[in-house]
Order: C-alpha cells, then sequence, then structure tokens
C-alpha cells in the first residue's frame, strides 16, 4: 500500500483541509426492484460547497450514502484524490456525516457525543477539542445535557459539531435542516455556509430543498431518476437550464411549444404560435425542428393592452389576466394566452405601476436574453410537481 | 379525562380484587404459615408461634439447594444472556423481512409443553443418546461419564426452558435502537465491535435487564428440571419447598423457605438494578 | 481485491445471523425429537428412550395410555375457562390504565409486574397457605387451579392489551366522534377492532399458560390431574409415547395460531 492510500484509510491521522478532491466514476446502485443511481460521474473539488438536489427518490441520498461507505455500490469506484475507497469501512474513511434527524447517541451528553469520534481515534485534548468546537456552534453551555433535552436546532448544531470535529476531508450532509422549520432553517442555512468558510472543508450536501440548495452551494448537481441532469453555479442552473426538469425544479418555468425557423451565428429564431422570438445560441439546446420556449416568470413584463413595455424583440398581446394572487414581494398573474396557454408573471412590487385586476386585457414581452430553448422531446411536466 | 371518574375504578375492580385476594394476601398468608409452630400439622392445626427460629432452622438444613439454586440459576441466566442477545440481534438487525418469522419461531416452542420438552432433553443427554456417543468417540467424556444427572444436564435444560424469556425483552429493547445511531457510530471511526460496545449495547440496557431478571427469578425457584434432568444431588430449593409442602406436609419449614427464597431474589434484584442503573426501569 | 473486499463484507454481516440461526435451530431440536418419537413403536418396552420403529398406532391410538385423554380434557376445560375470564378482566384492566387517571394507577401498575417477577413456587405455595388457613385445605381442585390460573394469567393480559392499547392513535378516536360516531359506536367501530389482535394474542398466551403450568397447579391440584401432571406422573415411571402426540398436536396448533395472529395484526396494523 502506497504512502498516500495508508493515509486515506488511516483515521487516527486526518487530513483535515489538505484538499483532495472526491471523485465518482461510473458509480452504480442497483437494488432489487429498481436501479438508484446510474453511471454516475462526479467530480467534486476541494474545499467546494456542493449541493446534490432532486426528488425524494432521486438516488441522492443513496449516492451520499455510498460516499460514506454505509452502502456498497454495485459498481462504479469512489476515489478521493488518487485513493480508492468505494469499499473502504466507513469507520476507515477520512468522511463523516451529518445525518437525518441527527442520529445523536441519546445514551450520551453533548459533550460526549461531540467527543465520540476523537475518543475513537484515542486523540489526546479531546476535552480542548470539544469545547472549542461547542464554541463555534454556539453550545459551549449546553455541553452536559441530553439530545432529547435539545431543541431541534440545538440538536442539527450538535450533529454539525459531532461530524466536523473530525476535521473531515468530506463531510456529508443529509437533509439536515428538514426537520426544523422554516424561519429556524433559513438561520441554520447562513450558519452552516459559514462555518463552511470558516474551515474550509469539502461539503456535500444533499436536499430536495431548490431554495436550501441555492442558498448554501457554489455548485449544484441536479438528480432525477438515479442520473445527474445538470451540474454548475445555482445562477447557471437557474438562468440557462438545460433540460424542462431542471427548469422545472429549480424554481417556477413558462414552457411555450415553437417551432425553429432559423439559427444563424449568436440567434436562433423560434415561432411560437405566430410570434417571432429571438433566444442567444448559448441558451438554445435545440437548434432546429420542435422545441420549448423557456422564460422564467419573473422575467414576464406585463402591462395593460397598449401601454408600452421596456422590452424590444419578444413582445406578444391578446393575453387576458385570469388570476392574481397577492404575496408581499411580489404579485403573481396567470395571463391566458390567444392559444389557450396560461403563462405565470411575477412583478414586483416595487409601487410603480398599478395592479391588474382579473379579466384585464394584457401584452406580455420578455428580454430576449433571458428566454432558453429546450427540446421538444422532454417532458414539459418534468420535475414540476411540487413535493415540499 | 372527559369520561366520567369513577369508570377507571370500575374497569380495574375486578382484575385488582382477584389479585389483591389471590396474589396479595396469600403472601401473608405465607408469611403467617412460615411463622407456625412445626409441632403442629395439616390435620392437627397450627399454631401461630411467631417462631422466628425457622428460618434458621430451615436456613441451617436447606442451605446448600438454595446456594445451589441460586448459582444454577445464575450460570443460566449468563449463557441465556450470551445465546439470546446474539439471537435477538440477528433478529432485530440482520434478519431483514424475515424478522416477524423468526420472532413467531422464537415464540412457538414456548407455547409447546414445557414438561415434555424437558423430557426431551432427558433423551437427547440420555447415556446412549447421540451427544454422549459423540462426546465419549472424540474422548471429551469417559466411558462411564453421564452427562444426565450432573449440574451441566440441569443448567442446560434451564437455558433452553427460559431461553424465550431473555430473547423477547432484548429484542424489544434492540428494536427501539435507531440503525442510524449504528452507522453514526461507524461513521465517527468505531469499528464495529465498538460501535456495538459503545452504542448498541448501552442503549439495549433495558432489554438485558429486563430479561436476566425474567430469566433469573423463574430459574431459580425452577425444580422441574432439577428433577427430571438431575440426580439427588442437583436438589434445587423448589424440589424441596414441593416435597416440604406434599410428601412431609411440615408446612411451617415450606413456609419458611419460600419466604426467604423470595426474600433473597427480591435483595439480589435490588442490588443488580442499582448496579445496572436502571431504576426508572420499574 | 474490490471482491475480496466485498465477499468479507458479507461474511462479517451475516455472521451474526448465521450464529442466531443456530440458537433457533437449539430452541427446536427437542421439539423435532417430540415429533419423531410420536411415531415411535414403543410398544415391547415403555422404558427405554430410543427410536425403535415407525409407527402411527400411537396417532391412531391417542388415548390408548389410563387417563391421559381425560387429564388433556381437563387441562383443556380449565384453560378456555381460566382464559375467559382472565382476558376479560385483564382486558377491562389494561383499559383502566391506559385511558383513565384514578388514584393507586401506580401501584397497579407494579402488582400487576409482580406475579410475572415472582418465583412459580413461592406464588403456588403463598396461593396453598391461603387456601389451607382459610379451612380449604382438603378441598383443592379444579376450582382452585381455576383461581390460580386466571390470577397468573391476568398479569400477562394487562401488559399485552396495554401494550397495544397505548400504541393506539388517539387522533382516530377523535376523527370517528368528529365524523359523528357516538363513543358507543366509536369504541366498537373503531378502538375495540384495532386493539382486537392484542386481546387475541392475550388470549392465546393465557391458554397457553394455562394449558401448561405445572409448579403452581401441583400445589394447589389436590387430587385433581391436568395433563402436565399426568406426564410429570409417567415421568418417573416410564413415559408412553402417545404423550408425544399430545406435544405434536399442542406445537402445530400453536404454531397455527402464532402465525394466524401475525397475519391478522400485520393486515390490520
Amino acid at each position: 500500500m502506497s504512502l498516500a492510500a495508508e493515509r486515506a484509510t488511516d483515521p487516527s491521522n486526518p487530513p483535515g483541509g489538505s484538499g483532495r478532491n472526491l471523485r465518482l466514476t461510473a458509480l452504480t446502485k442497483e437494488f432489487s426492484t429498481f436501479t438508484a443511481v446510474r453511471s454516475l460521474d462526479l467530480e467534486i473539488p476541494a474545499g467546494t460547497f456542493f449541493a446534490l438536489l432532486g426528488p425524494s427518490g432521486c438516488g441522492k441520498t443513496t449516492t451520499l450514502r455510498m460516499v460514506a461507505g454505509l452502502d456498497l455500490p454495485t459498481s462504479g469506484t469512489i476515489h478521493l484524490g488518487d485513493d480508492e475507497i468505494t469499499y473502504a469501512k466507513p469507520y476507515r474513511r477520512p468522511v463523516n456525516t451529518v445525518f437525518q434527524n441527527y442520529a445523536l447517541f441519546p445514551h450520551l451528553d453533548i459533550h460526549e457525543n461531540v467527543a465520540f469520534g476523537l475518543r475513537r481515534r484515542k486523540v489526546k485534548d479531546v476535552d480542548k477539542q470539544v469545547q472549542e468546537m461547542l464554541e463555534l456552534v454556539e453550545l459551549e453551555s449546553q455541553a452536559k445535557k441530553k439530545p432529547p433535552q435539545m431543541s431541534g436546532g440545538q440538536q442539527q448544531r450538535v450533529a454539525l459539531a459531532r461530524a466536523l470535529i473530525n476535521r473531515p476531508e468530506v463531510l456529508l450532509l443529509d437533509e439536515p435542516l428538514g426537520a426544523l422549520d422554516l424561519k429556524l432553517r433559513r438561520g441554520m442555512q447562513i450558519e452552516i455556509k459559514r462555518i463552511q468558510t470558516e474551515v474550509g472543508l469539502t461539503f456535500v450536501h444533499v436536499t430536495h430543498d431548490q431554495e436550501e440548495a441555492m442558498t448554501m452551494a457554489d455548485t449544484i448537481a441536479v438528480m432525477n431518476a438515479g442520473v445527474i441532469e445538470q451540474m454548475g453555479s445555482p445562477t447557471e442552473l437557474y438562468e440557462n437550464p438545460r433540460t424542462t426538469f431542471v427548469a422545472n425544479f429549480l424554481g417556477q418555468s413558462n414552457l411555450i411549444p415553437g417551432t425553429v425557423s432559423s439559427a444563424d451565428g449568436d440567434v436562433v429564431r423560434v415561432d411560437m404560435h405566430g410570434t417571432q422570438v429571438s433566444i442567444p445560441a448559448d441558451r438554445a439546446h435545440v437548434t432546429s425542428g420542435n422545441g420549448w420556449v423557456g422564460i422564467r416568470p419573473e422575467k414576464v413584463l406585463v402591462a395593460a393592452e397598449g401601454e408600452p413595455l421596456d422590452a424590444p424583440g419578444n413582445h406578444m398581446s391578446g393575453g387576458v389576466v385570469t388570476d392574481v394572487s397577492f404575496v408581499g414581494v411580489s404579485t403573481q398573474y396567470l395571463v391566458r394566452m390567444p392559444w389557450g396557454q396560461e403563462l405565470m408573471a411575477f412583478e414586483q412590487n416595487t409601487g410603480r405601476r398599478a395592479f391588474l385586476t382579473a379579466g384585464t386585457k394584457v401584452d406580455v414581452s420578455w428580454r430576449p436574453e433571458f428566454a432558453f430553448l429546450l427540446p421538444a422531446s422532454q417532458d414539459v411536466n418534468a420535475g414540476a410537481i411540487e413535493e415540499a | 379525562m372527559r369520561r366520567g371518574r369513577l369508570t377507571g375504578y370500575w374497569l380495574m375492580l375486578p382484575a385488582g380484587l382477584w389479585l389483591a385476594v389471590f396474589f396479595v394476601i396469600p403472601f401473608y398468608s405465607l408469611l403467617a404459615t412460615s411463622l407456625y409452630d412445626p409441632e403442629g400439622s395439616v390435620l392437627t392445626g397450627y399454631d401461630v408461634g411467631y417462631r422466628f427460629a425457622n428460618f434458621v432452622d430451615v436456613l441451617q438444613e436447606f442451605w446448600r439447594p438454595l446456594l445451589r439454586s441460586l448459582t444454577y440459576a445464575g450460570i443460566a441466566t449468563l449463557i441465556c444472556l450470551v445465546l439470546g442477545y446474539l439471537l435477538a440481534y440477528a433478529i432485530a438487525f440482520k434478519a431483514g423481512r424475515w424478522r416477524t418469522l423468526l420472532l413467531v419461531l422464537v415464540i412457538a416452542p414456548f407455547f409447546t409443553s414445557f414438561l415434555i420438552r424437558t423430557l426431551s432433553w432427558k433423551l437427547i443427554l440420555a447415556d446412549d443418546g447421540f451427544i454422549v456417543d459423540a462426546l465419549q468417540t472424540l474422548h471429551l467424556m469417559g466411558e462411564n461419564d453421564r452427562l444426565l444427572a450432573t449440574p451441566v444436564a440441569v443448567i442446560a435444560g434451564l437455558v433452553y426452558n427460559f431461553l424465550p424469556f431473555m430473547v423477547l425483552p432484548l429484542y424489544a429493547s434492540l428494536e427501539k435502537i435507531d440503525g442510524r445511531l449504528v452507522e453514526a457510530a461507524g461513521d465517527l471511526y468505531a469499528s464495529p465491535s465498538r460501535g456495538f460496545l459503545k452504542v448498541t449495547l448501552p442503549l439495549s440496557m433495558p432489554g438485558v435487564v429486563a430479561g436476566t431478571l425474567l430469566t433469573f427469578i423463574p430459574a431459580a425457584g425452577d425444580y422441574i428440571n432439577a428433577q427430571l434432568l438431575g440426580s439427588t444431588n442437583q436438589r434445587m430449593v423448589g424440589n424441596v419447598i414441593q416435597d416440604l409442602f406434599t410428601d412431609t406436609g411440615d408446612y411451617a419449614a415450606a413456609g419458611a423457605l419460600s419466604v426467604l427464597l423470595m426474600v433473597v431474589i427480591v435483595a439480589m434484584v435490588m442490588v443488580y438494578i442499582r448496579k445496572a442503573g436502571t431504576e426508572e426501569l420499574l | 481485491m474490490n471482491g475480496l473486499q466485498r465477499a468479507s463484507r458479507w461474511v462479517s454481516d451475516h455472521i451474526v445471523l448465521a450464529g442466531g440461526l443456530l440458537v433457533l435451530v437449539y430452541m427446536f431440536v427437542p421439539i423435532a425429537i417430540v415429533m419423531l418419537m410420536s411415531f415411535n413403536d414403543n410398544s415391547e418396552s415403555r422404558n427405554v428412550y430410543a427410536f425403535r420403529d415407525f409407527t402411527f398406532s400411537n396417532w391412531t391410538n391417542m388415548c390408548g395410555p389410563d387417563g391421559m385423554c381425560e387429564s388433556v380434557l381437563r387441562s383443556i376445560g380449565i384453560g378456555l375457562a381460566a382464559t375467559l375470564v382472565a382476558t376479560i378482566l385483564g382486558t377491562l384492566a389494561a383499559f383502566a390504565l391506559v385511558r383513565h387517571n384514578f388514584r393507586g394507577r401506580s401501584v397497579m401498575n407494579t402488582v400487576i409486574f409482580l406475579p410475572m417477577a415472582s418465583p412459580e413456587i413461592v406464588m403456588g405455595s403463598s396461593l396453598l397457605a391461603l387456601f389451607v388457613s382459610g379451612g380449604f385445605g382438603g378441598r383443592l381442585g379444579v376450582v382452585t387451579i381455576f383461581i390460580a390460573h386466571v390470577m397468573f394469567c391476568l398479569s400477562f393480559v394487562i401488559v399485552t392489551v396495554k401494550a397495544r392499547l397505548s400504541g393506539l392513535d388517539q387522533n382516530l378516536e377523535q376523527a370517528a366522534m368528529d365524523l359523528y360516531a357516538s363513543e358507543a359506536t366509536t369504541f366498537w367501530r373503531i378502538t375495540f377492532p384495532l386493539v382486537f389482535p392484542g386481546i387475541a394474542a392475550a388470549a392465546l398466551l393465557s391458554f397457553s399458560l394455562s394449558f401448561d403450568d405445572f409448579i403452581i397447579t401441583n400445589l394447589n391440584a389436590g387430587q385433581t390431574v391436568t395433563f402436565p401432571m399426568y406426564v410429570w406422573g409417567v415421568a418417573q415411571r416410564g413415559v408412553p409415547m402417545q404423550v408425544n402426540v399430545i406435544g405434536t398436536i399442542m406445537f402445530l396448533i400453536s404454531l397455527a395460531l402464532v402465525l394466524g395472529n401475525m397475519f391478522a395484526t400485520r393486515k390490520k396494523a
């Protein structure tokens, strides 16, 4: 065994921030009745905050468990730097997990929960390190309590501290905030992001909550039915989705059927129910035949018929407002277009525009650089069913 | 609660009365019997003599069977704990979808006559049975050594008969353990054996305590195994009490010995529970 | 290398299961012997425990041995009566303990636990002491056995039904009442059907405890002979092979009932 390999599998010498990439190659996990993960290839650079995002049953948790060593893949490999850890036992890999529902040991107090990993590795100065770690998560005064005596948010931070204190090369977070209420969740998202920046370790975060993934992660991989649909920064995924699944799962999208009429240079022109719209070539993922023209609701501008609209290029008239919901920061309209489809449009409540009421005839437009074009072969409803 | 305030009493009353009259009061009768003047008999009647000397007498005469009962029951309980833990652990964590079926199989022998099963052991351990033959062929036993009528046979019988009492409470507490806790221990660098010692075992302590009590107590009072599988050299305190009541008719001594057995058991249980640190169990 | 690692993990995953199954096999060896011996032709010599010849005659001539079938019937009768009474009283008590607050509830919870934690010999001799001091020493028999059996079955019934009842989601009952069911309708339509598997299990347990009891029964039976007492008696002289037939039948019936209860519980729960 090489020196490096020894280090990878020797938990008494955790490298802590020395930083090696996590690489999954053709990783597959089959269960008796279905394939949870299908030939997954993924490289996660050291030090990043990486999110695996997808609906329940998409294979993200299975992937995480294989990285943690809790499940064995059917085929494929997992490498940390140059060392293969595919079949290494969980307690012999420099990877720690923040479990869903935390899995805190109910018979041990907070101090001993956090100390657990260090004690198993016979590290010295356990008490001092635990003290520091509890300070990092602001629980130093609770050390003697038992887990059931603590609130959900506190338990969550104990779980984080218990994993982090081992300075793993990769920290796995399995739906870490799923059991918290909305307000607490927002606070913890920022907290976890702060801690990640502070310690500089690789965090791999599994979640079905797209907002959570976008708030925290540098890079998101959207997973569906055992494969990765698209990977990139939150802005990249949101602004330029490559599949209908990503377009619907990450935020909401209007997807309008159209036919490509011309593709030259850096612009693709699409005929959309008689209206010509143009789409930048780097956002058009088909260049001929039929496709879905996609536009995010907050990019759609609505104005009463005949009033000026700021959007050169893609302009359509003949819409009728069918539904209005006021949600505070914005007003959400449903507009029925002449071809029968209802488009969503979110208008910021800047106070500059008057509210439109249901039944109002409106014009609709958007800036061409905000639209995207997806292949017509993809399911228009993929990923659209809300789960959370 | 919304329902009538007296409903609880009425529902509890019949069972409570039955237990009071036929379980609690009899202990008082037993206590009284244990203080009878042994000069009397069932036919002539007894004088309640507050004769505490009865206890000294039975202790002097029967300390051997009493000590033997506690020793045999203790050894049997330890063996049950090891075997029972293995079985309960396998069912709780390793059996997958066969879990319920295996549990049923644990309970099933329990529903078949205790006596017939013990007689079956007599057959298995018999001098010309296959186990003795095999051990003799392997020279682990001498030609004239026996299994029957030895402490080994009696303890084996006790282990066999009380194993389900160990397995069920152990299973109940193991089954409650969240599998993710064990995974978390592994994730935090505990090898399977460390994870077991640091997480699974402490969390299953309620089951260990309940199981050892449910095994030890009836085993200490049992005399069927000693009678069928042992000889006069393996007489346990239960044999003595039974004989004193039914053959000798010495009620005073029998009562005193019963009370003594109960006192010793209660004392041991108290010390044990204190040691195991699970007072909240009871 | 990978194959080896996978294989070693498979072995370590399954070694505990294999050990557990061995323990289970150990629990079944005597029962297998009982079944085997029920086909043993041992008419020549009743004293030797050895398999001689295969025969069905033990099964066809089940009631051959003197007094055996009478004792079985007596045990069944006592078992049914004790089960009926213990199940009814125990179920009522379980409802009281789970659903009602009353003074002395925690005392009752302890009293219920005690019969399960007392050696049978002590319970049996206490009861005998009571009967004798009450002047019933000469009238021991079916009635005193019945009283004793109800006493020790009660605890098991209460504990079993309590477990089922406290696992029951009270929201279901509240939902029923919300949907216009009266308290009585709610009880018979919702509560009782959901608790029934627990009651059935308790009755099954009671019957087998009663049918199988020897130590307490023997002390309080007088001249009455139950099936375990019959077996005890013949064990000193030589066991007729028909005893094994009864043992086999008991095992098969209880296995069927336990499996039936398991499936019923699974379907309803």
